[in-house]
């Protein structure tokens, strides 16, 4: 059957209306809590669900989400040592959207760190929703949060070891993850945020994580989507930073039949760094899609952005990086560059730079390449005695290694080198 | 060092090839045997590379007749990775840089799939760091080029001493070294020279491919071949090389012409 861009409006619509129902967004209560969530499901029913015929959405299609038929079911799972990182010895677990305080590791935190869920940290509420809040899948999340993953680092506080936030579904889930960071002035805290699925069969992830940067507070924030081959994600960042602040993050998107991941970077004070490594690796019939947008308002920002996408077989990649450099921002350093690496034919990327540069004192460079293996360089491991399929490997690891090498935990780097080669 | 009656390492048979359908190697002939050493000489784009690059099997290269035999068996029906393990070595002209392989894996898993080729057991990390080691002696090598991905901002002498430090590693039964002498200063050469000759002996071969009669004042041939529009036009001794240092090659094409 095939369905007429006004049926696939009318079906999204009332597929909108259903995800609502599913998040549990009630109109019920006048807590504050309540409040934001009843404005962010005004704010779901006034837009439409998005068809390729939206800017945005162009290259990538949803139109298999209005297949799934999901459900939303508390559950736990019997053992994460799989997934524990031993070198983040603090923990926030999450099953299907729900804290299990069990499988989470939130006692004994160094002076000036708090970590737990939202119900155990209400003074961090203010904070939510505050960013980004106007976009269809961010207030799809809104108006249906009623916990989050909450990490509070204090004025000074340095951080010693990682903080594990651990997002997992189950099969046919709708989930919608939150998390919120907030880092106060001269804080520093390292956080590894991972999503991944003991499922095979199909799910739905909507997560949000925002993160707020205090004066000259540092955040190094990795991001680890490795969800089910079958299961859609799609992921917003929202970080804010004040002056002075710096801010890292490491996206590496390995997983899902159709990923989408938006960064939104907002400046709020001067001299801000912003340093983001992307990784996307797509093979099969993988959509994989990440948007970045940095807005730079203020004077003395430095930003690097660095993605990487490596595509297989059939897989579609999309790149959409916005830059944006008003007046008021001078002596801002921009710096975007994505590389793209095709291992078959069939693969195909879409990639677009955006850049909106008003001031004039300003030093900006961007970048794209698309490029496949160097037959000279699989012959010359080749001629040192090491076999095709190896060399090749060896290729793409080297490819992917610039960006999971800045990941802060070698156990994880390790994980993830090994799946971006092996099927 | 010719001896007679010891085993002929390469013989290659009126080979011809081509790229991307234009003839390059046009009939060469060359036996080496155990124990020697060969210097081809002659003019740029005369194909020397080319010959180098067809011996290690470089898919860009098309044979479109002749024959090679290495050791007995049919060189062109391996694949590249068999001619390598099988003791085929060619030091590049333009060693490749490939960032984010550290130089120290990319030695390990070279060496051990040749181990592993020969049914010997693979080496872990830690006896291998132990041979390269002890290798890096032979080209005076700092073992901190180890930790940095392969060739990737090295100078260019240092990417020509990191193709010696590979040989040494793997003990080829043949070495085709492909002007390693460019691109390197005085002392640098006499090191890289010095560090062929310990690594060569009556049970292997070297084919050097050179610009310069400087370098085989360190590496003494024992045959020097002027190559010239895809064949070996003049077979001579060390002295040949002397010769050509001081008049060129035109005498030699002029000869070849008649
Ligand atoms: N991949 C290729 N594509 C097109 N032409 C090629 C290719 N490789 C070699 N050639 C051509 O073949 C000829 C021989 O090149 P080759 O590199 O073998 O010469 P050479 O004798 O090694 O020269 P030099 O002394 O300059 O290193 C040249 O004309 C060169 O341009
Ligand atoms: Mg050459």
């Amino acid at each position: 059957m095939i369905s007429s861009p006004q049926m696939r409006l009318t079906e999204g619509g009332a597929y909108l209306t259903q995800l609502l129902e599913m998040a549990g967004a009630t109109a019920s209560g006048d807590s504050a809590l309540q409040v934001l969530r009843s404005a962010a499901a005004g704010r779901v029913q006034s837009q439409q669900f998005p068809t390729t015929r939206d800017e945005e959405w162009r290259f990538t299609d949803l139109a298999d989400l209005l297949k799934l038929e999901l459900i939303t079911q508390p559950a736990t799972v019997a053992d994460i040592s799989p997934y524990q990182l031993a070198e983040a010895p603090y923990r926030l677990t999450f099953v299907n959207g729900r804290y299990l305080p069990e499988l989470s590791q939130a006692e004994n935190l160094p002076d000036g760190l708090n970590i737990g869920n939202l119900a155990g940290l209400p003074d961090l509420q203010q904070y939510l929703a505050q960013q980004g809040a106007e976009e269809l899948f961010t207030a799809l999340n809104t108006a249906g949060l009623n916990d989050a993953a909450v990490v509070h680092v204090r004025k000074y506080a340095v951080v010693p070891s990682p903080i594990h936030l651990l997002f997992i579904s189950t099969a046919d889930q709708f989930t919608q993850p939150r998390a919120l960071i907030v880092a106060e002035a001269n804080s520093s805290v390292t956080l590894i945020e991972e999503h991944l699925s003991l499922s095979d069969t199909p799910y739905f992830t909507n997560s949000v994580t925002e993160v707020f940067l205090a004066d000259s507070a540092e955040v190094n924030h990795s991001r680890i989507q490795r969800d089910a081959d079958s299961a859609f994600h799609i992921g917003k960042t929202a970080v804010s930073q004040m002056r002075g602040s710096r801010y890292t993050c490491n996206a590496v998107s390995l997983g899902a039949k159709l990923s989408r991941h938006h960064l939104e970077i907002y400046q709020t004070g001067e001299q801000t760094e912003t340093t983001l490594n992307g990784l996307t690796v797509l093979r099969g019939e993988q959509v994989g899609d990440t948007h970045s947008t940095i807005a730079l308002t203020h004077p003395h920002g430095t930003t690097r952005q660095l993605h990487k996408t490596i595509i297989d077989d059939r897989a579609h990649g999309v790149f959409n990086g916005k830059v944006y450099v008003p007046q008021a921002a001078q002596l801002t350093n921009a710096g975007q560059l994505n590389r793209n690496l095709l291992l078959s034919p069939k693969a195909r990327i879409d990639t677009k730079p955006q850049l909106e540069i008003v001031a004039d004192n300003v030093k900006c460079t961007h970048g794209a390449t698309v490029g496949q293996l160097e037959t000279d360089e699989v012959f010359y491991l080749q001629s040192r005695g090491i076999d095709a399929d190896s060399a090749r490997k060896l290729l793409v690891n080297a490819f992917a290694y610039e960006v999971i090498s800045q990941i802060p935990v070698d156990s994880l780097q390790q994980t993830l080198s090994r799946s971006v080669t092996t099927r | 060092m010719i001896t007679e009656n010891s085993d002929v390492i390469l013989s290659v048979n009126n080979l011809t090839a081509t790229v991307e359908n234009t003839p390059i190697l046009k009939g060469m002939n060359l036996e080496i045997k155990a124990g020697e050493i060969h210097a081809i000489m002659g003019p740029n784009g005369s194909g020397k590379s080319t010959f180098s690059k067809v011996l290690a099997g470089h898919p860009d290269y098309a044979v479109t007749g002749g024959a090679v035999s290495y050791l007995g068996q049919d060189l062109l029906a391996l694949e590249p990775q068999d001619r390598a393990r099988s003791g085929l070595f060619l030091a590049f002209q333009y060693p490749l840089e490939i960032p984010g392989v550290s130089n120290l894996d990319f030695l390990r898993v070279s060496y051990n799939s040749k181990r592993k080729h020969e049914a010997l057991e693979e080496l872990d990390a830690f006896d291998f760091d132990d041979l390269v080691h002890e290798k890096l002696g032979v080209v005076q090598m700092d073992a901190a080029f180890l930790s940095r991905s392969v060739n990737e901002g090295f100078s260019g002498g240092e990417k020509k001493r990191n193709e010696i430090l590979q040989m040494a590693i793997l003990e080829p039964k043949l070495a085709i070294l492909d002007e390693t002498d460019s691109g390197l200063d005085i002392d640098a050469l006499k090191i890289v020279a010095g560090g062929v000759n310990q690594l060569s002996n009556a049970q292997n071969a070297t084919l050097l491919i050179t610009h310069y009669q400087r370098l085989l004042d360190y590496i003494i041939p024992d045959y020097v071949h002027v190559m010239a529009n895809g064949r070996i036009i003049r077979t001579g001794g060390k002295d040949l090389a002397l010769e050509l240092e001081a008049r060129g090659y035109d005498w030699v094409l002029e000869a070849e012409a008649v």
